[in-house]
């Protein structure tokens, strides 16, 4: 299962390398990264997958949520399906 | 391959913009539940909901933790339960009710819509005891819906239940007066009412359903205003609704995935996705925005009629392609006080009754969510809803009136139902007596409309 992981907020120092690490920490493989500053504002994307993760979706969201609300970024975690239904013809 | 315009398109539409799927409705047929003891028809209607609903909120949680986006009601409709009450002349009504209202909270759904009758051509057995007890039904539950059908384009109105209906408002609005009235905002008379409708209050499941299904309504004025505020002032009308059909097909197309998800989970057929922008009293998740987005100063100006009828047709056109299944109300709802907007228009008097009814020929629903004068006379709440239902009728329309008196105030006070549901200024309606037309009572012959084969 692929999931897209957004990264929205204020730039700082590290945070590739934690979101990345809390990926490993669960087995989950990153694919595919995508990176920008929109008007100061960092936006990253992150496609991973999840097919061997040691944790179920929602507690793996839970824990990019938490990671994000240290770093004071919004990380959210999203199954890939919704944005091919919502942008694809 | 990611697409980062997309990717952070869709975020900003739900963190910034309301975008969500408004509910998942499951519908329930009761049919099997009919008792001539009607105790015992409770117990089956209680074990039947319980059971078939029992996974349905954790289902939609899972799925909206999943995919990332807020599934705001769970909520659950039943056969009309004057079809059940037929069968069983010495039963309460009311039990019945009570049985609906324990079996909502034991599946954790927010509303449970169903508490009502079908009487567009006359009263069957068990629809005027229905009647009758929706003011007492309404008071002693907290989240039974109940609606009323007295017309269609193919039966005309039933001016008998017309004529019963504003009387029983009344009555709802006097027995919640403690509560804000609330009886009354859970009440709804339409003409041409949709069996599949998944949006309280006047959720139903028809006699033509499947036993049970799952359906879908979306929701999303924030983000349609949001994309029309990107437009140019000066772009034409076409790029407008152009604008408006894109919009309206990705935000379907979440319903839609939405909908197939949860049939799957919960081993129920998928029934249909409402193409609705209904709004909520949240700043911006409003419906008269994105009138005045487009070019109105205020909600309810000459132009707002015009301006709605645009709306309405782009967000239709847009879903339609979006969706396997398209039903229920479908079209833009403009309820006062659940519309941020609308009820600054209401303040500000730019929005009347009058500009609402005609507002409501080229859009879904009706007066909606109205909050009028309490001493408003039984007649002229029953006139209003002949105007409606005459509007419908004669459009092949679904039309609906959820007016609350509001009991005790007078127009310029306020009443607050809270949550979704908002607040609204009382607002004025003709005082002038319809008493003669409305006592006259009998049916209004069907229009020309009907007789199309």
């Amino acid at each position: 299962m692929e999931a897209v992981i957004t990264v929205i907020g204020r730039d700082a120092v590290g945070i590739l390398a934690k979101v990345c690490t809390g990926c490993a920490q669960v087995n989950v493989n990153v694919e595919e990264v995508t990176q920008r500053i929109l008007r100061g504002t960092f936006a990253m994307i992150m496609l991973v997958d999840l097919s061997n993760a040691s944790v179920d979706f929602t507690t793996f969201a839970e824990k990019m949520s938490a990671i994000g609300t240290q770093l004071g970024v919004d990380i959210r975690c999203t199954r890939q399906e919704l944005y091919d239904a919502m942008h694809k013809v | 391959m990611l697409d980062t315009n997309d990717i952070l398109d869709t975020i900003r539409m739900i963190s910034d913009e309301n975008l969500d799927v408004r509910t998942v409705t499951m519908g329930i047929s009761l049919l099997d539940c009919a008792d001539a003891d009607g105790r015992r028809a409770c117990e089956k209607i209680y074990n039947k909901i319980t059971s078939r609903a029992k996974d349905l909120v954790k289902t939609a949680d899972r799925i909206s933790a999943t995919y990332g986006m807020p599934i705001v009601n769970k909520r659950v409709s039943v056969t009309p339960i004057a079809m059940l009450l037929a069968s069983a002349p010495d039963a309460d009504p009311v039990w019945y009710a009570r049985a609906l209202d324990a079996a909502a909270k034991a599946v954790g759904v927010n509303f449970i819509g169903g508490y009502s009758a079908l009487v567009h051509k006359g009263f069957s057995a068990g629809d005027e005891r229905l009647i009758r007890s929706i003011p007492d039904a309404l008071a002693q539950t907290d989240f039974v819906c109940s609606s009323i059908n007295v017309g269609s384009t193919k039966s005309g109105i039933n001016m008998d239940a017309v004529k019963m209906m504003g009387p029983i408002i009344k009555a709802a609005a006097e027995k919640t007066k403690d509560n804000m009235c609330l009886g009354a905002a859970k009440l709804v008379v339409f003409c041409n009412a949709p069996e599949d409708n998944p949006f309280m209050a006047g959720a139903f499941h028809g006699p033509g359903e499947p036993d049970c299904v799952v359906h879908v309504g979306v929701s999303g004025p924030g983000a349609v205003r949001a994309a029309l505020a990107k437009l140019p002032k000066d772009a034409s009308l076409d790029k407008v609704a152009e604008l408006i059909k894109r919009t309206a097909f990705k935000i379907t197309r979440m319903g839609q995935l939405v909908g197939n998800l949860a049939s799957e989970a919960l081993g129920v057929p998928f029934g249909i996705v409402d193409l609705s922008l209904a709004p909520t009293p949240a700043v911006g998740d409003s419906v008269a925005n994105i009138l005045e987005e487009i070019g109105l100063e205020s909600c309810g100006c000459c132009g707002t009629t015009a301006t709605l009828a645009m709306l309405n047709d782009a967000v239709k056109k847009g879903g339609v392609m979006a969706s396997n299944h398209v039903g229920g109300l479908s079209g833009a709802f403009i309820p006062v006080s659940e519309d941020d907007g609308m009820i600054k228009a209401a303040e500000r008097g730019s929005l009347s009754i009058e500009k609402l009814e005609a507002m409501t020929a080229v859009c879904s629903v009706g007066i909606d969510m109205v909050v009028i004068p309490g001493e408003t006379s039984d007649a002229v709440i029953s006139a209003l809803i002949a105007d409606e239902a005459a509007i419908g009728m004669v459009n092949s329309k679904t039309t609906a009136v959820r007016v609350i008196p509001a009991v005790g105030k007078k127009p310029g006070d306020v009443l607050d139902f809270g949550g979704l549901l908002g607040y609204a200024p009382i607002m004025k309606v003709s005082e002038f007596a319809p008493d003669v037309f409305v006592n006259r009572g009998g049916r209004i012959p069907a229009p020309m409309q009907a007789l199309k084969n």
